[in-house]
């Protein structure tokens, strides 16, 4: 096995574990790079069709591009969209740096989801490659109350053994792509042929390396229009995914905050 | 092979490497200044960890670029693992960072685990400490072979050579006694840098290579897929009519055609095909690591945790009682008598720790006695479960022959079997009988088998037995009628009614009946045995022989019948737990044979038995013919 072949394998693998473990998964539909390939997987693991609703936290801030693919893959997909607004920034904590604070209203919406529908597990698409904390996660991370990440104390996960059972009033996340690298994310989607957002590609010499929302997420300096490019470009850069994810950057711990409070 | 050979383009899976060792060793230093030295890190790293060191009033750490968490930054110690991708000139890495100190041991195996060689790091002012025995024998019991130890802070001692030389034979003895293969020692200095990518000329003595180099020649541990089948249930999916079992193949090919024998149910049957979504062309075989869905040729009942086999290739064990060598996680001491949840592969089973046989000095290497396994510690332990354990020994095949203890949510602990205790533990060497069970049914004209009649109390499971053991008698057949309160008056006298003693009678009656079959009769069995559990145990305490017939008459009917007056006194409340009154009964879902006695009469019933057994125990009919 090759190890896009692996990697698929493992994350399939992980996707079925949740399906038979939890009684209401929903999987995080961002509509980044990402999530469409977990989106992918998980129709392969289920022979075609997803047995959860793709959920879309939405800010009302995305880019049109974005809304635009949503719309035209939820249908051709054949996924079972859940888009509830995210409740607005008038109540989200102030006391955070502007940035985290506009970012946070994600988890609260996370949060309204999970009161309003019931559901015990959130399959995210996270990488350990994107940022420090997530490089620290459990594939099945269970959640306190509020869905807080209980980071100082996580169970031990080994030999693919994954703590499914948790106490009433938590619930897990799970973490199908937590072992993908970006260029492996990039390197599938070539080899899929799976549709991403335009805005990955350069136009105009920039290109967006990972899509949130309008007015906290900003293109980097590229000239990468394709797949192939793309891949030459990470080869050989040393600026980090995330960089033009301001949310990342207002203080050393803001992230780490954010992910602590539930945060993806 | 090619000078620069671009690994990303093969597409060949990162080397994952774990960095382990004492804490405060230097194992966080090391990555990041391995990152460092190779261009690995992101631009502005070291000028946010300069800014992050001023901080905190430090000198420049390089931990930070892994210790993430701002308590591990606070602390000066790495809480939880990590990874990092790193490349050298001739393949791609991932580092699994481990935390050192004792209290987070569960995350350095959580770490440790994945990974298929290690870095070993001590302090050569230090010398060998406490976890780095424990770490490097729990790299043993995790299933690492290979280890390249650097010798760290080299700078702390003036690259002094007998220094280097004394805690290198140290090391040397130690792992030598796991079994643990070193790569090579290297002597470094984190911090400075030395000896990382290449020789810093600091310690002149040394005429080994320069660690990067000593990484780049540790050879990749070899699938497992010339290993006998192994693929773990994991799910049955339903579409229309079609039913697909999925799984993934831990060890082991799997082709179209193949015939798959499916424990504990101990039923047999072809694979039709495999299963994908936008596949370009059609899958006909698939090997270790791969996550199938295929379809058989068989209704059987499968469920999560059975194990699919091959009929051609090595059994697994299919045992009561195992051996375990175990590593404890939990805050709390593990006792004798304690029942805890065991998870091998997919199946889940509820063991009680039948005794702690000797608890592992990582010190000295030698055995102590004691009635608990204290936190962190390794122990050899025997566990017994109700249910029947199929696993593989850890030395025969590690993905099915190792697992984890569960409690209420946890993971509480990793075990490895080391043997089957039914055999081992008694210190008993079952014999192998001179006359054979194909013999035996020859000279029968039957094969041996049970015939296990479950139903209500009522519905006509002893009417039916008495008479089919006359009439195959009268053919010439060796049978016999094992009856429920026939068995209670003897072997069973000693048990009551309640639910774990109705579950040891039948266990009971399972084995009996088994050795009556093993020794050519026909065994016509008549148990209410209301639970399904206990039906599966008889199932798979028996074995193949096993023929689950279903005598159905509905409750109504029965209670109209009520031959021995039990169904009035069960109303009158003389008789606590009566099946269909006070207790459920569990009818089959999947039963051999259906004998619907409400509409059809006894003689009908009867024809309908008889043509069964004629049907699946004659000569010849056997599913599986174990090698001896």
């Amino acid at each position: 096995m090759n190890n896009l072949d692996a990697l698929e394998a493992e994350s399939i693998y992980i996707l079925r574990e949740a399906v038979n473990k939890l009684k209401r998964p929903a999987m995080l539909w961002s509509i980044g790079k990402d999530s469409n390939v977990m989106v992918w997987l998980a129709k392969k693991a289920f022979l075609g069709r997803l047995p959860f609703p793709a959920m879309h936290l939405d800010t009302g801030k995305e880019f049109p591009e974005t809304y635009a693919f949503r719309d035209q893959y939820a249908k051709q997909w054949g996924l079972n969209l859940i888009a509830d607004d995210c409740p607005g920034i008038d109540q989200i904590d102030p006391s955070l740096p502007p940035n985290s604070r506009f970012a946070a209203r994600k988890t609260a919406g996370l949060k309204q989801a999970i009161e309003r529908y019931g559901f015990d597990g959130i399959i995210a698409g996270i990488r350990r490659d994107e940022q420090a904390t997530r490089a620290k996660e459990r594939v099945f991370s269970p959640r306190g109350e509020n869905g807080k990440w209980d980071f100082k104390d996580q169970p031990p996960e080994f030999w693919d053994q994954y703590n499914v059972d948790f106490a009433p009033e938590t619930h897990l996340r799970i973490h199908p792509l937590l072992h993908w690298t970006e260029s492996d994310i990039w390197r599938y989607i070539r080899r899929e042929n799976i549709p991403v957002v335009p805005l990955y590609y350069a136009r105009d010499g920039k290109r967006y390396r990972s899509l949130g929302e309008e007015g906290i997420t900003f293109p980097i300096e590229s000239s990468a229009s394709n797949i192939d490019e793309i891949l030459e470009e990470l080869a050989s850069t040393r600026i980090s995914e995330r960089s033009g994810r301001s949310m990342d950057h207002d203080s050393e711990d803001a992230f780490e905050r954010l992910r602590a409070e539930g945060y993806m | 092979m090619l000078a620069n050979q671009n690994t990303q383009d093969l597409d060949i899976k990162p080397f994952p490497i774990v960095i382990v060792g004492h804490v405060d060793h230097g194992k966080s230093t090391l990555v990041g200044r391995l990152l460092h030295e190779t261009g690995s890190l992101p631009q502005g790293k070291v000028e946010e960890i300069k800014a992050i060191s001023d901080a905190r009033g430090a000198t420049f750490e390089w931990s930070f670029v892994l210790d993430a968490f701002q308590i591990e930054r606070d602390q000066g110690i790495t809480v939880d693992t990590t990874r990092i991708w790193f490349k050298s000139k001739s393949r791609d890495y991932v580092f699994i960072d481990a935390p050192g100190h004792k209290e987070f041991l569960k995350n350095m195996v959580t770490g440790a685990a994945s990974a298929d060689a290690a870095v070993l790091v001590v302090d050569v002012i230090e010398g060998v400490s406490e976890q780095t025995r424990r770490h490097a024998y729990l790299l043993q019991l995790l299933g690492i072979e290979r280890v390249a130890v650097v010798m760290n802070k080299m700078d702390g001692v003036n690259w002094n050579e007998e220094r280097f030389n004394e805690v290198a034979d140290e090391v040397r003895i130690y792992l030598d006694e796991l079994g643990l293969v070193i790569q090579q020692i290297v002597p470094i200095s984190a911090r400075d840098g030395d000896n990382l990518i290449a020789l810093s000329g600091k310690g002149p003595w040394y005429s080994g290579l320069p660690l990067v180099d000593v990484l780049d020649q540790l050879p990749r541990p070899s699938l497992p897929d010339d290993q006998a089948l192994r693929l773990p249930i994991q799910d049955i999916y339903r579409q229309g009519d079609k039913r697909y079992i999925v799984g993934r193949i831990e060890s082991g090919r799997l082709r179209i055609g193949d015939q798959l024998h499916f424990y504990p149910g101990d039923v047999s049957a072809r694979v039709v095909s495999f299963e994908g979504w936008n596949e370009t062309t059609p899958q006909i075989t698939a090997t270790s690591g791969q996550s199938v869905a295929i379809t058989i040729d068989e209704e059987l009942f499968i469920e999560r945790g059975h194990i699919a086999v091959s009929n051609t290739e090595t059994q697994p064990i299919r045992t009561h009682a195992l051996k375990l060598r175990l590593f404890w996680l939990a805050e709390r001491s593990l006792k004798a008598g304690e029942t805890l949840k065991l998870r091998i592969g997919l199946a889940q089973h509820d063991v009680c720790v039948e005794s702690i046989d000797r608890i592992i000095d990582v010190e000295t290497l030698g055995d102590n006695t004691g009635d608990h396994v204290a936190r962190n510690g390794i122990a050899e332990i025997t566990v017994r479960s109700r249910s029947r354990l199929v696993v593989d020994l850890y030395s025969d095949n590690p993905t099915t022959g190792r697992g984890v203890l569960i409690e209420d949510y946890r993971i509480v602990g990793g075990v490895v079997v080391v043997e089957d205790a039914i055999i081992s533990g008694r210190n008993l060497t079952p014999v192998t009988h001179s006359v054979s069970q194909g013999e035996r049914a020859a000279a029968n004209g039957h094969d041996g088998g049970v015939l296990w009649l479950t139903g209500l109390s009522g519905s006509g499971k002893s009417t039916l037995a008495i008479q089919l053991e006359r009439q195959l008698f009268d053919l010439g057949w060796q049978v016999f009628t094992l009856d429920g309160d026939n068995l209670r008056t003897g072997l069973g006298n000693d048990l009551g009614f309640d639910l774990d003693s109705r579950t040891e009678n039948i266990r009971r009656a399972s084995e009996v009946a088994k050795l009556m079959s093993e020794a050519g009769v026909v065994v016509i069995a008549t148990f209410i045995t209301p639970m399904k559990s206990d039906r599966e145990m008889a199932r798979s305490i028996i074995g193949h022989n096993f023929h689950e017939v279903f005598v159905d008459a509905g409750l109504e009917t029965c209670e109209k019948r009520d031959p021995k007056g039990l169904y009035a006194k069960a109303r009158a409340g003389e008789i606590p737990e009566f099946t269909g009154i006070s207790s459920p009964y569990q009818p089959p879902e999947n039963a051999d044979l259906v004998l619907d006695t409400a509409v059809n009469s006894v003689s009908k019933s009867l024809e309908e038995l008889r043509f069964f057994a004629r049907q699946v125990l004659p000569v010849g009919t056997r599913k599986l013919q174990r090698a001896s």
